[in-house]
């Protein structure tokens, strides 16, 4: 068979099996749809940290804004305020389309001030050229500040919290639809970063990764780009955001929304571990790297997030080349790599990084 | 910011605030001064440095409730984080040494995260805090409050600076840490066992730390999770001062800590921590735009 041909065929295959999983494994809706969100978590995390070279430890901050703007929507269109935080929000139930209403609306919200928050973060932080280690320790501030921000104000709940609306029975089970969320989005955000790298912007963001100074002397508009690319990387974080806070039902300042230690740290490892600065690493990244963490919980209960943190320093420390790095060394000319010895060269052409 | 009505009416209640800071300062200076050391010679920004101190002040907590007495116990909370600091060097920091920064960076966050939740599963979750057994200084007719501790805090960390300001300068293996820190290569070829280097000053910098974080249980609590804001107080007091400048880590310590105390009190105590992370986002954007007024030629 082609290339093409077998392309096509994997990309029927993996729509396939994530159409009919949750309905084949019911019990594990819930888990799959964060699988997605993982997968949504990596992806968007790369497009800076992995193709563009600027290692941001604190996108947690986008997923956080869609996460709180969404449920501050969804209050407010629908409940007083202060009734809401007095029962916890259990006031009552909401139809279907008042449901997805306030959803939809919440998540578009939270896309506009999730980018609107990159670009201003970027003006003040990548257009002044802050670089290498002290971006990263600079966002990694930024991700902790909103959180403990979020903690002390109370128009969000601050510390105790701010718990989503009931899911609505009519629309079926909660995490079969959030599956269907999830999967949507991590296929468009896939599908949008095929293109983007395949173009003249992935190429700008490569040369800024490689090396900024020459690739500004070239004549690409770096901060343009860099702030661009912090902006996809907002917009697809805002709108997973969104939808975890209402699969959640229940936003904690610290432990979920701006959730630094666990989900801010994650995405990154989860794109080290598949490869970072290429298409298909992070997404196999966050599949291996979410199945583990499932079966930490289950078979290591208590010692879970032990378990996890000796994996972490394990993956950084042994192997930080990641699977599609490890696969490129290994078989360079499945990658479109000339190889000089062997005439595997002729084969080639096929895999897309 | 009503608490700025009682400064105003009561100006004797700052200098309780600058005080207490100042007093407190003199801790994170001293973790800081571990943190400079090991970016200077090892190229590393341990993210594990809060950790490392938050070790140091469960040890002395499990020392004291197996009957030491919580002074004499500060250097067996010193010496088990330097075994610690060895260990880790051997089995982790050793293989990212040389490596960039970004992988030491989340290397060391890694460890941090371990370390983190190894204390929560050994110790409990539980905010914890040790009786020193010390009195207290009522001065200016009780108007200020000096916790006997805090002094006693502050002169311990003072001595430790000195005597490693002194290690550094006198002693042979200072002498081949600081050479290492101004160039590994050249120092390798004169002889000097650069691995071995790099293994004593990590575990001497987890030593510092243990020793910081043991006086961190007696003047204040510690609690598992509470390691990240040590590393971030660190970084910032390093980045101010500049890396291997001693006398000017003690200064920016100093004023960490009072300003962090006057923020405390102007906007609440829950926004503490958010001023801190706040102020280490601006301290580097400004830092940032100092630099680039400096910049007049591409590299």
């Amino acid at each position: 068979m082609n290339i093409p041909g077998r392309q096509t065929l994997l990309y029927g295959i993996i729509i396939i099996a994530s159409l009919i999983a949750p309905g084949v494994m019911p019990a594990y809706q819930t888990q799959l749809a964060f699988l997605w969100l993982m997968v949504v978590f990596a992806l968007s995390w790369d497009i800076i940290g992995g193709q563009m070279g600027y290692n941001s430890f604190g996108n947690i901050v986008f997923f956080g804004l869609g996460m709180y703007a969404t449920a501050v929507v969804q209050r407010n269109m629908h409940f007083d305020i202060e009734e809401y935080v007095h029962v916890a929000g259990r006031v009552e139930t909401l139809t279907p389309v008042q449901y997805l209403e306030g959803l939809f609306l919440g998540m578009g919200l939270g896309a506009v001030i999730a980018v609107a928050a990159a670009a201003v973060l970027g003006a003040c932080i990548l257009a002044m050229g802050m670089r290498g280690q002290y971006f990263g320790i600079c966002t990694l501030g930024l991700g902790v500040a909103a959180g403990e921000l979020a903690n002390g104000w109370e128009y969000i709940g601050a510390g105790s919290g701010l718990v989503t609306p009931v899911f609505p029975d009519q629309l079926g089970e909660r995490g079969f639809f959030f599956y269907y969320i999830f999967f949507i989005l991590a296929v468009i955000a896939f599908l949008t970063l095929r293109w983007l790298y395949s173009g003249r912007f992935g190429l700008a963001i490569n040369a800024i990764r490689d090396d900024e100074d020459k690739a500004e002397a070239m004549g690409i508009h770096t901060t343009r780009h860099k702030i661009v690319a912090w902006c996809i990387s907002a917009f697809f974080l805002s709108i997973a955001g969104g939808a975890a806070g209402h699969l959640i039902g229940f936003i904690d300042p610290t432990e979920v929304a701006f959730a630094g230690p666990t989900f801010g740290v994650w995405m990154i490892l989860m794109a080290i571990l598949g490869g970072k600065g290429t298409l298909w690493g992070p997404v196999i990244g966050a599949v291996i790297f979410h199945v583990t963490q499932e079966f930490f919980w289950t078979y290591l209960f208590g010692w879970q997030r032990v378990a996890l943190g000796a994996l972490i320093v394990c993956i950084v420390v042994f192997f930080p080349m990641g699977i599609m790095g490890w696969m490129r060394e290994r078989w360079p000319e499945r990658f479109g790599y000339r190889v000089e010895k062997s005439q595997a060269a002729g084969a080639s052409g096929g895999g897309e990084l | 910011m009503d608490n700025l009505q009682i400064l105003i009416s009561a100006p004797i209640f700052s200098l309780q605030l600058l005080i207490d800071g100042i007093l407190i300062g003199s801790i994170f200076a001293l973790a800081a001064y571990g943190m400079a050391m090991v970016w200077g010679v090892m190229k590393i920004i341990n993210f594990a440095q809060g950790e490392f101190v938050i070790l140091g002040g469960f040890l002395l907590f499990s020392l004291t409730r197996v009957g030491f007495n919580p002074f004499l116990a500060i250097p067996l909370a010193a010496a088990g984080l330097f075994i610690v600091g060895w260990v880790l060097y051997h089995i982790v920091i050793v293989r990212i040494v040389e490596k960039d920064l970004f992988i030491s960076i989340l290397a060391t966050f890694g460890i941090a995260i371990l370390l983190q939740q190894l204390m929560n599963q050994v110790f409990g979750a539980d905010v914890q805090t040790v009786d020193p057994g010390l009195d207290t200084w009522f001065l200016f007719d009780n108007a200020i409050t000096v916790l006997q501790i805090k002094v006693v805090s502050f002169f311990i960390a003072v001595a430790l600076g000195i005597i490693l300001a002194l290690f550094m300068r006198k002693t042979r293996l200072g002498q081949a840490i600081r050479a290492t820190a101004q160039d590994a290569r050249s120092a390798r070829i004169l002889g000097v066992d650069t691995n071995r280097v790099y293994a004593t000053t990590f575990a001497i910098n987890a030593a510092i730390c243990g020793a910081a974080g043991a006086l961190v249980v007696m003047t204040w609590v510690i609690q598992p999770f509470a390691g990240l804001a040590y590393t971030i107080r660190s970084f910032m007091i390093v980045i101010i001062a500049g890396i291997g400048n001693v006398s000017a880590v003690i200064f920016a310590g100093l004023g960490l800590g009072a300003a962090e105390n006057f923020a405390g009190f102007l906007l609440g105590a829950e926004f503490q921590a958010a001023f801190i992370f706040s102020l280490l986002v601006v301290i580097l954007v400004w830092r940032n735009f100092k630099l680039r007024l400096q910049r007049r030629y591409l590299k």
